[in-house]
């Protein structure tokens, strides 16, 4: 033999050649069955490969040395550049690209020459080393390059790749060299497969690896058909899958090969769908149902895929995982995730816990739901739309596996995770819903504002019994145009019957609205609120906002206050309107009163003019009671229109509970709005029954006194009809005291209100995560 | 809280059992079974089938002693049949086992048995616990590759049972 020159790339290369073929770790004879394969792959017709064998001197020795070794690979070098095999070419040729060898790369295989005994050459394939889609085993470097999802159980089902043919490997080299731990790699481009191939095999040297790569870069020619032929350990299963789909699917060899050219050409996502398996999936999508936008019915994909031979536990685990909507039926999205993971699973690769973000259905726009087929080919690689169906099965495996590759598309897992499907909501609702059928929500009750002994009489009652006065009562009735005036009218009031007392929570509204007149609830009767069927059309039910503490605020107002005796019971029914005059009149007299204690006195005496129940339609009692009670304590009361002072009025026995103590005036000022409240009808008020407990609680007792005192002062409508001008200047004092005292508490129940808000939806979340699955 | 879940097919046989402290597992089995005759009794009772799932929750079953010395726990049973049932059964000793019941539609039997010496369980959070198994054993029902009849394989049907338990332990 001459002697063999070769460059350093070459040695490199041969070396590891040798390596790779050295079996029995010789170092000195390479055996002769890797040899021959090496060879083989070589792509190099038989008698070539004999002649080449003769030439290096192997025949002769009867083994391959290592010289031996290196000078076939050398002429494998030179027949494969086409050149005449000459035993004088091995020196003189110069720059001769290195032997390119075409295998189905498996690089722990390689390394442990595992692979050479599960060769399993199908009839097309030639000289193909079977690529076990390596999973679990990393080869050597790119430990961290394990893409599979699943726990490394090298399951080498795989049967051989046809490398025969010569797929566009340019991707697939690029990606595996991807894979390739050593971080330069990756930029390599793909032309270098082949050398790519015996890159694996050296372990930890990514060094060389890179160099050799770098050499094959500069040499290969373009085509790098051979490229493709080792997929790394993230061995997609685009591409041994379709092996397997060839195995028990009646799949031509060509498709199957060209899927797997394919699956070469992807990137980084193993569970990618390239568009030749997309379009096979699709055929036989097909065959079971002709109509691309129909489902299959779960019996028929159970006997399709009953043809895979995969245990019956493993179609169940994928069948969860590809049904998105979990209706018994695939769509054409979900038959080919379905596909996909059956094809996979053949290959060895193992499911994954959770549905791979590239396998999710793409979600069907509601207005455009013939678009599913059309995105075959987009689903694929684009992963998951942004829309998201509700997803059960992979819910609980969130967070769990799907590893490195898609991490970008975590968000999307994530947010399908959380979508909450209609599901999700309902269930929320249903919890949230209380359950305890006392806890009705109670629908507005209008109470009439206007101002009643009797009414005033109960307000004291109220005072004295509980933290919640009766926040109507006293209000005077309130024209729709004073609520637009003044802020109170932000707030409504709803007045849920009770036993006996006026029990009203104000509710905040945001826009102005029908605070209007409130009839005095329960009218001080004894026997309760009972919203008068008589008066004025009631105001326009409470808007949405009531409906959203509705049942939260009902539990929370009769958890919160299940003792007081007007808190309890509630508004089963609405209450009646009770007239007020009387109470309003009868704390007339005490309507100077501004203190705290002014208002116990003034609870005490509405009491007393609460069986009075004067017509509360009749406007002469407001202006008796504006005439007789002078609150006049105020100066500044306003010398607004009546409407303005009713509508203070109004608010201020609304707001009764919530008066802080020192709006003494509000009370002088509901008092002379209530007096003067004469023109407009009175509107029963709505009143919220629940209120959100800080309210009640903190705010109500100190309130309800300011209220109590503002209430006291209602009555003080005289029964006679007083002095106009008098009982006018009167009660617009009180009213604009009631307005004061009432749009201080408006803002301070709104403060509170917030606050509550808030809490809600802290505690709402706390909720949700405390229930994982509560949007099962 | 849910110390033991078990579903219980409709022919009274198991088809998913799990406990979490796994020591004990045979008592749960014995203790869900005795369950059973409180839910059936119960369905028996109810007549006529009943579609609203509230009845079909059926709630503690009867307060026995029978358990000592060791964790009273919530059986779930499914009952697929007519209703839901839930038992409970408060154990009087150390720990309470709680159970409760849970029938469905087509007599498939939940049994949770809960372990009462936590936070004793709101009553809303049986149902929602009874709710998520119903709808995952549906999830699985739903599985062309699942047969009536054969135990409960499902990762998804897993996961979230132990979620259930852990969350409620």
């Amino acid at each position: 033999m001459e002697s063999l020159t070769l460059t350093d790339v070459e040695q490199k290369y041969y070396s590891d050649l040798f390596v790779y073929c050295d079996t029995d770790n010789t170092k000195k004879v390479a055996s002769n069955g890797k040899v021959l394969d090496l060879f083989r792959a070589a792509q190099l017709p038989s008698e070539v490969v004999l002649q080449i064998t003769e030439l290096c001197g192997a025949t002769r020795l009867g083994h391959f040395g290592r010289s031996q070794f290196y000078i076939a690979l050398k002429l494998i070098a030179v027949a494969q550049s086409g050149l005449p095999l000459r035993v004088e070419s091995l020196n003189s040729v110069k720059d001769l690209p290195l032997p390119r060898f075409v295998v189905a790369k498996n690089e722990q295989e390689a390394r442990h020459t595992a692979m050479y005994p599960d060769l399993e050459n199908q009839g097309p394939y030639q000289g193909v080393i079977p690529r076990p889609p390596g999973r679990g085993q990393v080869k050597k470097v790119s430990a961290h390059e394990v893409i599979q999802p699943c726990v490394p159980t090298p399951d080498t089902t795989s049967p051989v790749v046809s490398p025969h043919q010569s797929p566009p490997t340019s991707p697939h080299a690029w990606r595996k060299h991807k894979r390739q731990a050593s971080g330069g790699n990756v930029e390599r481009p793909p032309v270098v497969v082949a050398g790519a191939v015996w890159t694996p095999f050296r372990e930890a040297q990514s060094g060389p690896v890179v160099v050799g790569d770098g050499m094959w870069s500069a040499h290969s020619p373009p085509p790098v058909q051979e490229s493709w032929v080792s997929l790394k350990d993230t061995y997609p299963p685009s591409s041994s899958k379709m092996i397997i789909s060839i195995c028990y699917f009646p799949l031509n060899v060509s498709l199957a090969n060209e899927i797997q050219r394919q699956s070469s050409s992807g990137y980084d996502d193993p569970w990618k769908i390239t568009d030749e398996q997309r379009q096979y999936y699709i055929n036989q999508f097909k065959t079971i149902q002709p109509d691309l936008n129909g489902f299959i019915p779960g019996s028929a994909a159970k006997e399709f895929f009953t043809k895979s031979k995969l245990p019956i536990l493993e179609l169940s685990h994928i069948w969860e995982l590809s049904d998105f909507d979990k209706d018994g039926a695939l769509t054409l999205d979900e038959f080919c995730a379905a596909f996909h993971l059956v094809v996979a699973r053949k290959n060895g690769y193992d499911l994954p816990e959770k549905l791979p973000e590239s396998l999710m259905p793409k979600l069907i726009d509601l207005d455009d739901s013939a678009e599913v087929p059309d995105q075959a080919p987009d689903v694929g690689y684009s992963g998951s739309p942004v829309e998201v169906t509700p997803n059960k099965s992979p819910m609980p495996s969130l967070n769990q596996t799907w590893p490195d590759l898609n991490q970008g598309n975590e968000q999307w897992e994530t947010f399908s995770e959380r979508s909450s499907s209609s599901q999700t909501l309902t269930q929320f609702d249903s919890n949230i819903a209380p359950a305890d059928p006392d806890t009705a929500i109670v629908h507005p009750v209008p109470i009439r504002m206007t101002p009643s002994k009797i009414h005033m009489q109960e307000m004291e009652l109220k005072r004295t019994g509980s933290d919640h006065t009766h926040p109507t009562s006293p209000l005077m009735a309130k024209p729709p145009e004073l609520s637009e005036e003044t802020k109170l009218a932000t707030s409504m009031k709803f007045v849920t019957a009770n036993s006996g007392k006026c029990q009203g929570m104000f509710h905040y509204h945001k826009e102005l609205r029908t605070i209007a007149v409130c009839r005095s609830n329960s009218g001080t009767s004894p026997e309760g609120l009972k919203v008068a069927a008589a008066p004025p059309p009631p105001p326009p039910r409470p808007n949405a906002s009531h409906s959203r503490s509705s049942s939260l605020d009902m539990n929370r107002n009769f958890a919160a206050h299940p003792t007081g005796p007007q808190q309890s019971g509630v508004v089963a029914c609405p209450p009646a309107i009770p007239p007020r005059p009387l109470p309003t009149q009868t704390s007339g007299p005490h309507s100077g009163h501004r203190s705290d204690e002014g208002l116990a006195a003034h609870s005490t005496t509405s009491p007393q003019q609460i069986p009075e129940q004067p017509n509360f339609a009749d406007f002469s009692q407001f202006q008796a009671f504006a005439a007789s009670d002078q609150p006049s304590d105020d100066g500044e009361k306003h010398p607004e229109s009546l409407p303005v002072e009713k509508s203070t009025e109004g608010a201020g026995p609304l707001r009764t509970v919530k008066i802080d103590n020192q709006e003494d005036r509000a009370a002088a000022t509901v008092n002379s709005a209530k007096g003067s409240i004469m023109a407009p009808p009175p509107k029963p008020v709505r009143r919220r029954l629940k209120s959100e407990d800080e309210l009640q609680d903190e705010a109500l007792p100190p309130k309800s006194n300011v209220i109590a005192t503002v209430l006291a002062t209602l009555p003080s409508i005289p029964r006679s009809v007083g002095k106009d001008k008098k009982a006018i200047q009167a009660s617009i004092r009180r009213n604009k005291e009631t307005n004061t005292v009432l749009a201080r508490l408006n803002s301070e129940l709104q403060q509170q209100l917030k606050d509550l808000l808030e809490e809600r939806i802290s505690l709402e979340v706390q909720l949700e995560q405390l229930r994982p699955f509560s949007h099962l | 809280m849910a110390v033991c879940i078990a579903v219980i097919a409709k022919e009274n046989y198991p088809l998913y059992i799990r406990s979490v402290p796994v020591q004990n597992e045979l008592k749960f089995h014995y203790t869900v079974h005795t369950s059973l005759d409180v839910v059936e009794e119960k369905i028996s009772a109810v007549g006529k089938a009943m579609a609203d799932q509230r009845e079909l929750y059926l709630g503690l079953l009867y307060p026995t002693e029978d358990y000592k010395v060791y964790p009273s726990h919530m059986i779930i049973v499914y009952y697929t049949p007519v209703c839901m049932f839930f038992i409970l059964i408060e154990n009087i000793l150390l720990y309470r086992h709680t159970r409760y019941g849970y029938v469905t539609n087509s007599k498939v039997k939940f049994v949770i048995v809960a372990d009462s010496s936590n936070t004793s369980l709101r009553d809303n959070e049986i149902r929602s616990m009874f709710r998520k198994l119903h709808n995952s054993f549906t999830d699985v029902m739903c599985n062309p590759f699942y047969n009536p009849g054969d135990t409960i394989q499902s990762k998804a049907f897993d996961s979230m049972v132990s979620a259930m338990m852990v969350q409620a332990s």
